[in-house]
């Protein structure tokens, strides 16, 4: 008798120490109350958001039960991979091109869910702050400025001395989101880059080394006096890199913060949110910034789906436009800002199941 | 019974070998098709690479010939560099040293060299390799990428070595100890014993070790990767005489490595080609291989006469 006491009076004491070691996190009063879903869904698509989602959907399966499994394969996997659906959705960097939406043979959504920014680090001795235009960085990254001493480059950086050595560019091997939005920004402001080089995931590039992913841009930035080369924002901040500030249309130099890639977004953006935000018109804005995309079909009716499997879907969207921004800028990425977020709702309710609403 | 379903399994195994590789060059010929059809010759000699092209309009410049450069001139260059390493390291363990401490501890190195995962001579490459070179090119007025074609012959030298060396050295052994002796009795000298005895016998199957050397260096991707710069053109310097000595030093790219960094991010026509890019490499390996075996047959008969 005594020792079955003792026992159940040890199991009492593990189950409070327990609960005690169980740190009190957000949204998990609710789950106590809602009764937790049991499904799984399947993602594939871009990179550049991976950290981030992983994070969001661990908590979200937390709160509500759904697991989703992303992997992290390129953008153009995601599309490929929801093309072919297999997948529930795919994240994307870049919007689907005419041709793949063709071959999807239905509506595709593109819902935002954060954004993400492109700088520009270099190696120079003591590495001092620097400022870049559209058209400097064109030039250089062409070929057509190759010392850092040349007058395109003081002009705009006085008070700083810039050394009689050659630039060494560094660009992405791989095929990246990181740069397409970096072309992007190039074919906007230069005609030159436009004509020569142009806007893709994979370019031709006419000088400078390649290196695979952003360690092994930051890597070869690093190690290589008088190298600039560009890498994505949350990578920068997170290995205390040195970055550039770039002009922005308004005329200001525009250091790459969270908040200036935040505000990038604000200005009048389409219905369907299928827009390329670099070269903005924000007056605060860092000008090499975009969306990343989670891309589903607007009709979930396909395949062997079921109502409660799209709707629980849409769900998910919604809390990742919503509860679930606040994970952003522990992660370096940019929220979306709260204009934007209206239109983002109009979005998610075109999702429907054979027409019926589920939101 | 027992040996009839034995012999059954073999058989089975031996088919599903054959179907297995009938499959793979299918699927490959199949994806690669589309490029074939699109880019006709111009994927053989063409020495651009723009995959943004095949989004734009209707003229494609997808070429092979800067990755046709760039592996060929990596993996003869990494031969070139490996040669006296491995030879003096299978003569070392082969003829000099056949027993002792020292000689489990170098056999035993060599193999551990053939072991390491090749992302980590890619590390080590770009963390070690690369800062010499580049004070290297410091020093004689090379733009300093320090990556390049150079690095990366570098470092496949090193990995290449284990493989010809344990060959050479088992080699070696073959040369019948009654030859060596005649020598020896003769007043031949080591040196004159390897020379004059051990090169003419053994050539054959020196050059079916450095023949297994170079397959290696033609396909590997992760460590070249790492350091060959990635450039994916010519370099500039090839087309004029002045420079043409920094070619070496020059970043450019492969094969391999294309297929492995684009893959990822393409689709259409691109990652046709990159699929068509794949089906080149076998073929030119293929033929490089087949260059080789006639050159063994030629010298294993004149070697044995």
């Amino acid at each position: 008798m005594k020792k079955k006491i003792i026992l159940a009076l040890s199991f009492a004491f593990l189950a409070l120490l327990f609960a005690c070691s169980q740190k009190p996190q957000q949204g998990v009063q609710d789950s106590s109350l809602v009764e937790l879903i049991e499904m799984d869904f399947l993602g594939a698509g871009a990179t550049f958001p991976f950290p981030l989602y992983s994070k969001m959907f661990d908590e979200y399966s937390r709160i509500r039960g759904p697991k989703v499994n992303y992997n992290a394969i390129g953008s153009g996997g995601g599309i490929s991979q929801l093309i072919e659906k297999t997948v529930d959705f795919g994240g994307t960097d870049a919007p689907m091109k005419e041709e793949e939406l063709s071959k999807a043979g239905a509506e595709i959504i593109h819902v935002p869910i954060c954004l993400g920014a492109v700088v520009l680090s270099y190696n120079l001795p003591d590495n001092p702050p620097l400022n870049l235009t559209a058209e400097v960085i064109a030039q250089i990254f062409l070929g057509e400025i190759t010392k850092w001493n040349d007058p395109k480059i003081t002009e705009i950086n006085a008070g700083i001395s810039l050394p009689n050595t050659e630039i060494i560019v560094v660009h992405r091997s791989d095929g990246s989101g990181t740069t397409y939005i970096f072309s992007d920004y190039m074919t906007k402001v230069s005609r030159d880059w436009a004509q020569k080089v142009g806007t893709g995931k994979s370019l031709e590039w006419p000088v400078g080394i390649g290196a695979n992913g952003n360690p092994g841009v930051a890597g070869q930035i690093s190690s290589t006096p008088g190298a600039i080369g560009y890498t994505e924002l949350i990578y920068a901040l997170s290995n205390s890199m040195p970055v550039a500030s770039v002009r922005n249309k308004a005329g200001k130099f525009i250091v790459p913060t969270i908040e200036s890639v935040s505000a990038s977004a604000d200005v009048n953006l389409p219905k369907d949110m299928i827009v390329s935000l670099t070269d903005t018109e924000a007056e605060d804005g860092y000008p090499i910034s975009g969306f990343t995309w989670i891309i589903l079909y607007r009709d979930q009716n396909y395949g062997e789906r079921d109502e409660k499997r799209a709707k629980e879907l849409v769900n998910l969207l919604w809390w990742m436009t919503h509860e679930g921004q606040v994970y952003c800028e522990e992660l370096h990425y940019a929220p979306i800002p709260q204009k934007a977020v209206e239109q983002v709702e109009d979005l998610i309710k075109l999702v429907n199941f054979g027409g019926k609403e589920l939101i | 019974m027992n040996d009839r379903i034995f012999r059954a399994m073999l058989y089975a195994s031996g088919a599903i070998i054959f179907v297995l590789i009938a499959g793979i060059f299918l699927t490959l010929f199949i994806s690669a098709l589309p490029s074939v059809k699109a880019l006709g010759h111009s994927f053989l000699f063409g020495t651009r690479w723009n995959p943004q092209s095949v989004w734009e309009g209707e003229n494609i410049t997808l070429g092979a010939v800067p990755f046709l450069f760039g592996t060929i001139s990596t993996s003869f260059l990494s031969l070139l560099i490996s040669i006296p390493f491995a030879f003096s390291t299978a003569l070392l363990l082969g003829e000099y040293m056949k027993k002792g401490f020292f000689f489990a501890f170098l056999k035993s190195s060599v193999e551990l060299l053939s072991g390491i995962p090749s992302v980590i001579y890619g590390f080590w490459g770009f963390s070690v390799v690369v800062p010499i070179v580049r004070a290297f090119e410091i020093k004689t007025g090379i733009p300093p990428y320090g990556v390049g074609i150079m690095t990366a012959s570098l470092v496949l030298a090193i990995m290449i070595i284990p493989y010809s060396a344990s060959i050479i050295r088992e080699v070696l052994h073959l040369v019948p100890t009654e030859l060596k002796e005649a020598a020896y009795s003769l007043g031949a000298t080591r040196y004159e014993v390897i020379k004059n005895v051990i090169f003419p016998y053994a050539r054959s199957g020196i050059s079916a070790g450095l023949l297994l050397a170079l397959g290696r260096a033609l396909g590997e991707t992760m460590a070249v990767t790492m350091v060959i710069g990635n450039l994916n053109s010519l370099p500039a310097s090839l087309t004029s005489l002045h420079e043409i000595h920094k070619t070496i030093f020059s970043p450019g790219n492969t094969m391999s490595s294309i297929i492995a960094l684009e893959f990822n991010e393409s689709s259409g026509i691109h990652l046709s080609a990159l699929i068509q890019m794949g089906l080149l490499l076998i073929l030119v390996t293929t033929i490089i291989n087949f260059i080789g075996r006639i050159y063994i047959k030629k010298t294993d008969k004149s070697g044995k006469d």
